[in-house]
């Protein structure tokens, strides 16, 4: 009798946490007020930026962000839109900034006479930005404040 | 038993066509001692009419999407490609159809290459690209046809509709301005110097200027 009123009890305990927690509104910067149990209404597709402004590293190992759209570049097997200005030999026309010449180094380091392919997909790691409000926040530190910090006045 | 000459009938029966076209040609000079002049010019009227209305009207009806589409070899490579492009969809439901890029607007342009394309009726006859293997291997042959055509005529499909005199370089990014100013309003270059590829996939790019 003790047992199986403990383990209604056990029941109803569980049930409550569980309806609790369903009904929490969790509210978190990318889930908003949606439920937990719930799918919230999709974020609204927002353009991507285009004023075409070199941006700032972040980190000095950051691959820089693409200041301009992107949209319906091709880059596969049969051609690469990007090269069609950031090419060494394209720059002059198109003002655009050129390739690193990181990017023609193979992995043994040996630089080759064009793009190494392990380079090829730009979009790997240069990637458009969009106008879109950053859903948390971030406290991320650049390094010269971080310097400054450290030794205030600046070091080489 | 007399022999019977094999090419006997056959003879006889070109010789009764040239006799025919001899009689017609006889007919066709001799004026009509039936109709009148004024009938004669009336019917010659109507029926020019008919035929001409009859010609325009199927040459429309070939200058369609739909007639387009109706192969396979466009409507599964070059027709789907182009659906994701800003010249199929876009905020305003303006959009380009297949003629209007690739088939000249004015009368004689527009002859010139539909006689052009009786060569693409061979080859969907005889399958030339019936496959996306031999789409593939003819892609930069075929690409390289219409990028000499809007070299040749200074991209005049594309300007049909994109005028440089329209062109409100304040509404464009910086970057386009720029590229622009500096190349189209100079007459340096033409929109399909740079604008390869916004409606259908590339070919394979290697040795096309500007190109890596």
């Amino acid at each position: 009798m003790i047992r199986k009123s403990f383990l209604l009890a056990v029941v109803v305990v569980m049930a409550a946490a569980s309806t609790s927690l369903l009904a929490q509104n969790v509210s978190s910067g990318l889930r908003g007020d949606t439920p937990l149990n719930e799918e919230g209404p999709a974020a609204l597709m927002t353009p991507q930026r285009n004023s075409s402004e070199r941006e700032t590293r972040n980190y000095p190992e950051q691959p820089p962000v693409i200041p301009h759209t992107t949209e319906g570049y091709q880059i596969d097997v049969n051609g690469n839109k990007c090269l069609s200005c950031h090419a060494r030999a394209r720059t002059t026309e198109s003002k655009a900034p050129m390739v690193s010449i990181t990017h023609f180094m193979d992995r043994d380091g040996q630089f080759l006479a064009s793009v190494s392919p392990r380079r090829y997909f730009c979009t790997q790691c240069h990637v458009p930005q969009h106008t879109a409000k950053p859903p948390v926040g971030n406290d991320f530190t650049d390094i010269d404040s971080v310097l400054s910090h450290v030794a205030p006045g600046g070091r080489r | 038993m007399t022999a019977i000459d094999p090419s006997a009938p056959r003879r006889s029966l070109l010789a009764r066509a040239w006799q025919f076209i001899k009689d017609l040609w006889q007919v066709l000079l001799r004026p009509s001692s039936v109709f009148g002049l004024g009938a004669l010019v009336l019917a010659g009227f109507v029926a020019g009419i008919v035929f001409w209305g009859g010609f325009n009207t199927v040459l429309e009806a070939t200058n369609t999407e739909k007639f387009c589409t109706g192969c396979h070899e466009m409507r599964d490579n070059v027709f789907a490609e182009l659906k994701p492009t800003i010249h199929f969809s876009n905020r305003s439901g303006v959009r380009a159809s297949c003629p209007d890029c690739h088939v000249p607007h004015n009368w004689t342009d527009k002859i010139a290459r539909k006689m052009q394309a009786s060569k693409e009726v061979w080859g969907h006859l005889f399958g030339s690209i019936d496959t996306p293997d031999k789409f593939r291997e003819n892609r930069l042959e075929l690409a390289m046809h219409e990028w000499s055509r809007f070299k040749a005529n200074d991209s005049l499909e594309c300007r049909n509709c994109h005028s440089a005199a329209s062109m409100d370089i304040t509404k464009q990014s910086p970057r386009a301005s720029v590229a622009h100013q500096r190349y189209l309003f100079t007459g340096e270059k033409t929109c399909i110097d740079c604008h390869k590829g916004i409606a259908h996939h590339l070919p394979d790019m290697r040795g096309v200027p500007g190109w890596q």
